[in-house]
């Protein structure tokens, strides 16, 4: 249970002898709904659960038994699967991204309704603001993506597709080739995995943040002024993460398939 | 509950929970499971067949224009050779009609003139026929008629025809006079 929710229960409030209790990484961190041996199973399990079974819930429902003529729910699902498959598969890689529009629209998916628990009632929480879980599907990005960079080019065109660029000057080599192996190799799964993290870490903090605050400030005095602004903020910065939650499923996609792009391309 | 915080605060949120991790790999197989192997591909199949229900049509359509327009220049060209072939029929047709009537008319003057020709050759032939008939005739009853008025026989052929031929000069020679004066 995190502290905030302990604050709301306990009351406290401003000039009731009782400091602010401001968020911070334990805003993060859950005790275990229940635990199997050493195994705790937490809150952001359970999201990222419940999350796997709305996810495939909906595009069961959608697409089961998809029609010519599609109905509401198809429909739905039809844009949805469309604007993966085209704005980003097809629009990134090219034809060739075909074969990889499954896998690009589950993660867009399971990332959007992972990060749109930020917001919804009871949940509140971000599941990919535990860095677990954008690590998790970072990794697998970036296996397919070294895999593919293999498989196409071979094993001496994977390792060239890596690390080289065409018409660099010669004493320069050693430098881009060490620059490029870090930005290809390393640093583009740890700032995939860091920048979805680092996005919903810092709104789910804004909102605990003002959420706090609001409570924290209204009492019988003027400072309920301020309790109202800060809630107004936190509406606004609510709507602001409405947006930045399908934003980041939508950037992770996108340098996805980037990279799945870039290994599949002739010569790099 | 300090503690509590304190011990929160120390962890480092960039090292990932192990077990966060099994979950959210496992929640994303199920996902990608599902969507991946059944219900992506559902929906591309429906999505291609709904493309080509639609885009068939009309490239259906479009097909058939083409090949509406292919058979109509097709009619076009042959209406156009069978023109052409007409009109070459017709040319070669004046030129035969033109080299026999050219023909006809240069055999029926020659015809005409052989006509004439042979015609001419026949009354030549036949006046000099008649002009010795008659010079025999006329001779023959001259003498004939002097033989009787002089009771002599003139028979005898070359006096007789000495005696014709003078007979007849003098006849020429008086016409000739008569036709001079």
């Amino acid at each position: 249970m995190s502290a905030h929710m302990l604050l709301a229960e306990s009351g406290c409030h401003i000039n009731a002898d009782c400091a602010f209790p401001a968020p911070g990484l334990h805003s993060f961190n859950f005790e275990p709904i229940f635990s199997i041996g050493s195994f705790d199973f937490t809150k952001p399990m359970l999201l990222a659960v419940i999350c796997t079974l709305l996810v495939v819930g909906f595009f069961w429902l959608a697409f089961r038994k998809p029609k010519l003529v599609p109905g509401k729910l198809q429909l739905v699902g039809e844009i949805g699967y469309n604007f993966v498959a085209r704005s980003i598969a097809l629009e990134v890689i090219g034809k060739k991204g075909k074969k990889y529009i499954p896998f690009l629209t589950s993660i867009f998916f399971f990332v959007w309704v992972m990060n749109i628990m930020e917001y919804i009632p009871f949940a509140m929480f971000p599941a990919t603001s535990r860095f677990a879980f954008p690590v998790a599907l970072a990794a697998l990005v970036w296996i397919t993506y070294m895999f593919l960079a293999f498989k196409t080019h071979g094993f001496k065109g994977g390792i060239k597709n890596l690390v080289w660029l065409e018409g660099i000057p010669k004493p320069l080599v050693p430098l881009i080739v060490l620059l490029e192996f870090l930005q290809n190799v390393i640093l583009r799964p740890f700032t995939l995995a860091v920048r979805l993290w680092a996005n919903m870490f810092a709104g789910h903090m804004l909102i605990v943040m003002f959420s706090v605050a609001s409570w924290y400030l209204l009492t019988p005095s003027i400072m309920s002024a301020v309790a109202a602004g800060s809630f107004v903020v936190d509406i606004l910065m609510t709507a602001l993460e409405v947006l930045i939650t399908f934003l980041q499923a939508y950037i992770f996609t996108l340098l996805a398939s980037i990279y799945i792009g870039g290994a599949l391309e002739e010569g790099h | 509950m300090m503690a509590f915080l304190a011990a929160a605060d120390a962890e480092n949120p960039l090292l990932p929970d192990t077990a966060e991790l099994i979950i959210g790999l496992l929640c994303f197989f199920i996902v990608f499971g599902f969507l991946g192997k059944k219900l992506l591909p559902n929906i591309q199949k429906t999505l291609d067949e709904r493309q080509d229900a639609i885009e068939g049509g009309i490239e259906r359509a479009a097909e058939a224009q083409a090949e509406a327009q292919q058979i109509l220049e097709q009619y076009r060209a042959q209406l156009a050779e069978a023109r052409h072939e007409a009109a070459t029929l017709r040319q070669e047709a004046t030129e035969q009609g033109a080299a026999i009537i050219q023909e006809m008319r240069a055999e029926g003057q020659r015809q005409r003139e052989e006509i004439i020709a042979a015609g001419h050759a026949q009354i030549e032939a036949d006046r000099k026929v008649v002009v010795t008939a008659l010079r025999q005739d006329v001779g023959k009853l001259a003498t004939d008629l002097a033989g009787k008025l002089v009771g002599e026989s003139l028979e005898d052929h070359a006096r007789q025809s000495r005696t014709i031929d003078r007979f007849l000069d003098s006849l020429e020679d008086s016409a000739s006079k008569v036709e001079a004066s």
